[in-house]
């Protein structure tokens, strides 16, 4: 059976400009890479922490927070490579089931510091499936701006741990450096 | 059936009183009734991993969050954490880690000696604080130093439980 | 006799944004319990080094008045500074030496100040021209104004009692510190290099 795969249309920079409109006092995690990028040049902030080292860790780093402070909103951004080099923290987090915690994966199928090689998700691997057999109270793959529209209230407001695969086009955007 | 104080009740204390609030590990049978403490006293949150490097990336998010943790784990575990501690010791979190250590004595299984073998030298080429706890009567004594060099030294510390100190279990049982 | 805390604290009263840093000992307990500050840098650990690390904030900083406030028995530990000192003339520079003639943090044995070494004499006898001896609240009101507004570098030896005062709190993580220090004294840096 073939399945019309759709095409990407969503552009990371006005995604998270989009999901970070809302933001309040939560607090973010960033895994390194272009997320840390992304978050850095829209909102840059002190409730930000960015990663740029321990690949695969964005994940169980953000499931810590959210446990020491469950009063918080915890989300957590990152990117497909990252993400799939910890894939099994979405385990662990589910077990515990953290009320207050959402992971946005930007998913550009893409390893974007070391070449621009195929990531797994290039290949079928699909995280958000992933996110819902471990067990996340909501998990989603977001290919178009309604859902990312719909996506982002969840992400605030959803009982979690709530995950969001956001497919987004490979780009070229400039490298801001976190202050 | 009255039994002596293991040395699991007493790091037990010691954790309680160092207010460890996290406690992350990859069940070992050498840490089981650590384990089963911790998991049974609610005012600890008990995550247990897929894989240990979670604990080190989730016990520095616990530090971000005010709270203090330790990671459980066996020796070979400490083979998949050692990039991971790239993160504290960059960040300066304070880090807490009990090894109970195969592959050194009396070992049954040649495939854990190793990473057992190579336990003190790849952390302490990380960064990381290494004690070692040889008997069982030093045990909980280590370990209540390695939380205070951790704590309030703010650096990453490894107590390894000598696996003579742990005792030859039968593992076929 | 002067009472360490009291001096210290009437010597901060008008630090407003001048950068103090502290020798390891008492005089760290002294400055914060005036009140913990981002540009409070306190020192732990090695003896002797106060003078000089001041005077690297204060090359930095040309336009800031930075006041390192310490002991007599920390000061002579690295005693060759205050020559360093006398050479380089940073005027933006004021040393403050608390001098209760014992060793405060191993049980109190005498120092040489004890013995009748004279500070104020090595410092002159160094190139630092304004050093003076304050021995009463009144010579301590009549230095005040020179500590952050006459041009430096300027070393004043409080004589104060024995005395212990309580211990406070004082932040030991020297990371946090440092960098709390290095970002409130310039906005703009925010990395390492």
């Amino acid at each position: 059976m073939s399945i019309a795969i759709p095409k990407i249309t969503l552009a990371r920079r006005p995604v998270v400009t989009k999901i970070l409109e809302s933001r309040k006092d939560e607090l973010l995690i960033t895994g390194l890479g272009a997320p840390t990028w992304d978050v850095a040049s829209v909102s840059d902030h002190q409730n930000n922490f960015y990663l740029w080292g321990g690949m695969g860790g964005a994940v169980s780093t953000g499931l810590g927070l959210a446990l020491a402070k469950p009063e918080r909103r915890v989300l957590v951004f990152t990117g497909d490579g990252e993400m799939l080099m910890g894939l099994g923290s979405l385990a662990t987090v589910a077990v515990q089931k953290p009320k207050n915690f959402a992971v946005i994966v930007l998913d550009n199928e893409r390893y974007g510091e070391t070449g621009m090689q195929k990531t797994a998700t290039a290949s079928g691997v699909d995280l958000s499936l992933v996110a819902r057999g471990v067990g996340f109270h909501i998990a989603r793959t977001i290919w178009t701006l309604d859902e990312l529209s719909e996506a982002t209230n969840e992400i605030y407001s959803a009982h979690g741990p709530v995950f969001y695969d956001v497919k987004v086009q490979r780009s070229d955007d400039p490298m801001v450096l976190p202050e | 059936m009255v039994e002596s104080v293991s040395w699991s009740d007493k790091v037990f204390s010691v954790l309680c009183e160092a207010e460890v609030k996290q406690v992350a590990y990859v069940p070992d049978a050498g840490h089981q009734r650590l384990i089963k403490l911790c998991i049974d006293y609610n005012e600890i949150k008990h995550v247990p991993l897929t894989s240990e490097q979670e604990g080190i990336a989730l016990l520095g998010g616990a530090w971000l969050g005010g709270e203090r943790g330790a990671l459980l784990m066996q020796s070979s575990g400490v083979g998949n954490v050692i990039n991971m501690l790239s993160v504290p010791n960059e960040c300066r979190f304070p880090l807490l880690m009990i090894v109970t250590m195969r592959g050194e004595w009396a070992e049954f299984n040649p495939w854990q000696i190793p990473m057992g073998q190579a336990v003190e030298t790849t952390l302490k080429a990380m960064g990381v604080i290494v004690l070692r706890a040889a008997e069982e009567c030093l045990i909980s004594e280590t370990v209540s130093s390695a939380s205070k060099l951790a704590f309030e030294g703010g650096r990453m510390v490894a107590v390894l439980i000598s696996q003579r100190a742990l005792g030859q279990k039968d593992w076929n049982k | 006799m002067l009472f360490r805390r009291d001096a210290v604290h009437k010597i901060l009263e008008k630090r407003e944004n001048s950068a103090v840093v502290t020798g390891i000992g008492n005089a760290s307990h002294d400055v914060a319990s005036a009140g913990d500050h981002p540009l409070n840098m306190y020192l732990f650990g090695v003896m002797g080094g106060a003078v000089m690390t001041a005077f690297g904030v204060a090359l930095a900083q040309p336009e800031r008045r930075v006041v390192v406030i310490t002991g007599d028995g920390e000061v002579l530990a690295g005693i060759g500074s205050l020559a360093t000192v006398g050479v380089e003339r940073p005027s933006n520079l004021s040393i403050i030496v608390l001098d209760n003639q014992v060793y405060g943090a191993t049980g109190g044995q005498l120092t040489h100040t004890a013995a009748g070494v004279d500070l104020v004499g090595i410092a002159r006898a160094s190139g630092i021209v304004n050093s003076v001896l304050i021995k009463d609240q009144k010579g301590l009101e009549r230095a005040l104004p020179e500590v952050y507004e006459k041009p430096g570098p300027y070393l004043a030896v409080v004589e104060v009692s024995p005395q212990s005062a309580p211990r406070v709190d004082v932040p030991k993580d020297g990371t946090f510190t440092a960098r709390r220090f290095r970002s409130a004294i310039n906005q703009e840096i925010k990395d390492h290099g």
